[in-house]
């Protein structure tokens, strides 16, 4: 935990051939990381739509990890090059919502890699936690919240709203 | 949202996995939290559930209590996902109704504090009563393994591997880039550490390939791609013009003798470049199949269009020459695949201190092979460029291998080579033979005796590496001149200065130079340094990340004949037991499309990598073949109108697998 005390809740989404086999030999190997991340397994980290991502960040979560095989490696021949793409976009796409893209890591570990698995974890969590709560959860069903939220966001990145004269 | 189904009634199980899991995580508050959560039936704790008695509880609940999901919260979906499923299945559940909590290798195992690994474990538990109650039941699908064999390389491990299936009874498809079959093996003289004649032990069974039924040989070609799964691999091999009808041909070598070069004059890669061919040639006599090639580069009537052509002439009425022979593709459709590639020497002229290319009289052992080979260039005899007998031989161990600036691993075969080579240059020149080792790795069955043979036999070892290699002073460096190693013999402790009139460099094996476009034509996988990846280093040695692809031999890692042979034995069986049963079960979790939304689009088409999703031009939709489909689920990501769908990983379960884990934080 971190000196302001918040804990950041962290999605991360692995691939089941590389990134979850990674967590798995994490496990057996007894390597000890941050319990704040919760795990998702899909077969490939090209399945990850972008909307579970936003749906993620719309739920509460700070952060959403996505790991997959290294370049070369897809189990499924190139898919996570596809990953890679979309995490490109996400970012920039994040980022117009107002959302740090920081927020959004794309991790490569195969699944040799448990203990750097759980360093990369370790790691975006103590990004998360200096980037601070993303305070989302629930704000889009109230609607008044969500003005409220709105003019957070707006006063947040006023500088970079400003129309360029 | 959780469906509103009121008949879903879900068992969930929580393990103990001895004190694996219940020494972190509270197992007991855990049940508790489970029995709270919506259409949960039943909730319990147990020691061992992946145990007999474990599995039977769930059998017997399911009975008794009616229950139609089941969630269980224990070890990685990875080990017993299938013990369950079975276990549902037993007690007539759709296998498909279950899923796996992994709150060992994801929470107990990784977590220090019990409070935040309970929170974590009720999470991932939450997540997964949520996500089973949207699976639905699916059916088991099955597909016909096409019941043939394709070997890639015609060394000793693919010849091995080929006469294994084919006397199985099983049709194989051998595929050899070079006119002949043989590899490495069948340049080498002698096989240590018998010294059985490497050509007396494989000329049989090269034969013996030739003349098997139920094997198809295509030599002078190579894999173009490869389509497919396992069971069913489409392989396109690209056949090499070889400009003389095989099927014609009888071999009776009478063009080579009828071709207008009266004299060879080109350098025969088979003997390394030390002897000559003509252009229509044959690597050795005992080539598999006994049919020459002709070389277009050189060859008058291909590279000019003009030649008296004597070669066609000698061939007479056999009339197998065609000089319009175009390369072609075929096609075969195999089961299972044997890479056997093998592997490649070592070029030693990147160590500038050793010499070779520069003076003439530094070999390396594949080229001394050719020499002391009575078929090789020399007939047999070793002779130094200048054709005298060489009265000092040096042989230099682990050159390439060991070497933090070449190869960090060790060759495995150099030691008791070179060892070979010093007993036959014994033998065959009575020369002083001088061995500079780091190590004297002998582990092998007789190995040991063989090298304290050699030792009894008088060869010289020097324990150091040899730090350079210099023309002997004042003899220059051509043809005639000595040679002076230089060593740091450290069992002397002194630099010792060594006149030989030829060195032998012991060259690494190393991957072959396309192992990287062969890996991903048939979608495995490398290690470091470029050999081909087994599954597992110890449980699974011959499969490899593509099921149905096995690897066998050199080309995954150093090793020598008799390890080579097992190897191939091995992959054959493995291969043999997959075309054997006859089926295989599909991805469960394969795409597909719902036909009323799909725009037809075509997004979906080009993120395939398996070419599983083709368009209904008349229907204007895509199509998802279950066959070809791997489950992978970027289709189902990328699809902007939600019509990709995808079993047990579509929107709606990882959906509402994310709402669990953010909900039960």
């Amino acid at each position: 935990m971190s000196e302001n005390g918040f804990k950041p809740r962290i999605v991360a989404f692995l691939c089941n051939w590389c990134s979850y086999t990674a967590s798995d030999l994490a496990g057996t190997s007894r390597v000890k990381y941050s319990p704040r991340v919760r795990m998702i397994r899909v077969m490939c980290s090209g399945r990850v739509d972008p909307s579970f991502v936003l749906k993620a960040f719309a739920l509460g979560a700070d952060g959403v990890l996505i790991a997959g095989c290294h370049p070369g490696d897809c189990h499924y021949i190139e898919q996570n090059y596809k990953t890679m793409r979309r995490h490109a976009m996400l970012r920039y796409f994040l980022e117009q919502m107002g959302i740090q893209p920081e927020r959004l890591r794309l991790v490569w570990a195969s699944a040799a890699e448990g203990q750097y698995l759980a360093e990369s974890i370790d790691q975006f969590v103590a990004d998360v936690q200096k980037l601070g709560p993303l305070r989302w959860s629930g704000v889009w069903e109230d609607p008044w919240r969500r003005e409220d939220a709105f003019d957070e966001i707006a006063a947040e990145h006023a500088e970079a709203m400003e129309v360029q004269a | 949202m959780i469906t509103s189904d009121e008949t879903l009634r879900i068992g969930v199980y929580v393990c103990h996995c001895g004190s694996n899991i219940a020494g972190t995580v509270d197992v007991e508050a855990l049940t508790k939290f489970a029995e709270g959560l919506p259409h949960v039936a039943l909730a319990r704790h147990y020691k061992y559930m992946c145990s007999d008695p474990g599995q039977e509880l769930v059998k017997r609940d399911i009975v008794e209590f009616g229950l139609n999901r089941i969630v269980v919260a224990a070890c990685s979906p990875n080990l017993h996902e299938a013990t369950f499923r079975r276990a549902a299945e037993d007690a007539g559940l759709n296998r498909f109704l279950v899923q796996i909590a992994n709150i060992r290798e994801q929470v107990a195992w990784v977590t220090e504090d019990r409070q935040e690994a309970l929170e974590k474990a009720e999470s991932h538990l939450g997540a997964a009563v949520r996500r089973v109650a949207r699976h639905v039941p699916l059916q088991r699908q099955f597909v016909r393994i096409v019941p043939r064999a394709m070997v890639v390389g015609g060394g000793i491990a693919g010849i091995q591997a080929a006469l294994t299936l084919a006397e199985a009874g099983r049709e194989v498809i051998l595929v050899e880039r070079e006119p002949s079959i043989g590899g490495h093996m069948a340049m080498f003289d002698k096989t240590f550490p018998t010294l059985d004649c490497a050509a007396c032990i494989l000329t049989p069974k090269m034969t013996a390939v030739k003349l098997h039924p139920n094997i198809k040989l295509l030599t002078y070609s190579t894999v173009e791609s490869v389509e497919g799964s396992v069971g069913n691999f489409r392989i396109k091999v690209k056949r090499k013009p070889r400009y003389i009808d095989e099927s014609l041909c009888v071999g009776c070598m009478q063009c080579i003798d009828g071709c207008a070069f009266t004299r060879a004059k080109f350098p025969n890669a088979f003997d390394q470049g030390l002897g000559l061919r003509k252009p229509v040639w044959i690597p050795f006599p005992q080539a598999v199949p006994p049919v020459p090639v002709v070389d277009p580069e050189v060859c008058l009537q291909i590279a000019r269009g003009k030649c008296k052509q004597g070669c066609v002439e000698a061939c007479g009425e056999r009339n197998a020459f065609r000089f319009d022979q175009q390369e072609r593709i075929e096609e075969y459709e195999v089961g299972a695949v044997v890479v056997a590639t093998g592997f490649h020497a070592f070029d030693p002229s990147v160590i500038s201190y050793y010499g070779y290319g520069k003076y003439p009289n530094v070999y390396t052992s594949l080229e001394v092979e050719r020499l002391l080979n009575a078929g090789g260039p020399t007939s047999g005899k070793l002779v130094l460029r200048d054709g005298s007998t060489p009265k000092r031989v040096g042989i230099i161990h682990c050159v390439g291998s060991r070497d933090a600036n070449y190869h960090a691993y060790c060759s495995r075969v150099c030691c008791m080579y070179a060892l070979k080579l010093a007993h036959l240059v014994r033998e065959k020149t009575e020369a002083e033979v001088y061995n500079c080792y780091i190590d004297i790795r002998a582990a092998g069955k007789g190995f040991e005796e063989f090298y304290n043979r050699v030792q009894n036999e008088g060869v010289q070892f020097v324990r150091g590496k040899v730090a350079d290699i210099t023309p002997a002073a004042g003899q220059g460096t051509s043809a005639e001149g000595g040679l002076v190693m230089k060593v740091d013999d450290t069992l002397l402790g002194s630099i010792r200065e060594i006149n030989v009139d030829m060195v032998i460099l012991a060259v690494a094996l190393e991957p072959q130079a396309d192992a990287n476009q062969v890996r991903r034509t048939f979608g495995i996988s490398c290690s470091a340094e470029g050999f081909f990846l087994e599954k597992h280093p110890k449980l699974a040695p011959v499969n490899t990340a593509n099921d149905g692809v096995l690897v066998a031999g050199a080309c995954q890692g150093a090793k020598d004949i008799p390890d080579t042979v097992a190897q191939a034995d091995a992959a054959a069986a493995k291969a043999l037991a997959l075309i054997d049963a006859g089926q295989i079960e599909l991805e469960p979790n394969t795409a597909w499309i719902e036909e009323d939304i799909c725009s037809g689009c075509k997004t979906c088409i080009n993120l395939c990598p398996y070419q599983a999703i083709r368009a209904d031009e008349e229907r204007k939709i895509a199509v998802v073949d279950p066959a070809l489909c791997k489950g992978c689920g970027t289709c189902v990501a990328a699809c902007p109108s939600g019509a990709a769908r995808q079993h047990l990983f579509g929107d709606e379960q990882i959906s509402e697998e994310l709402e669990g884990l953010m909900n039960y934080v």
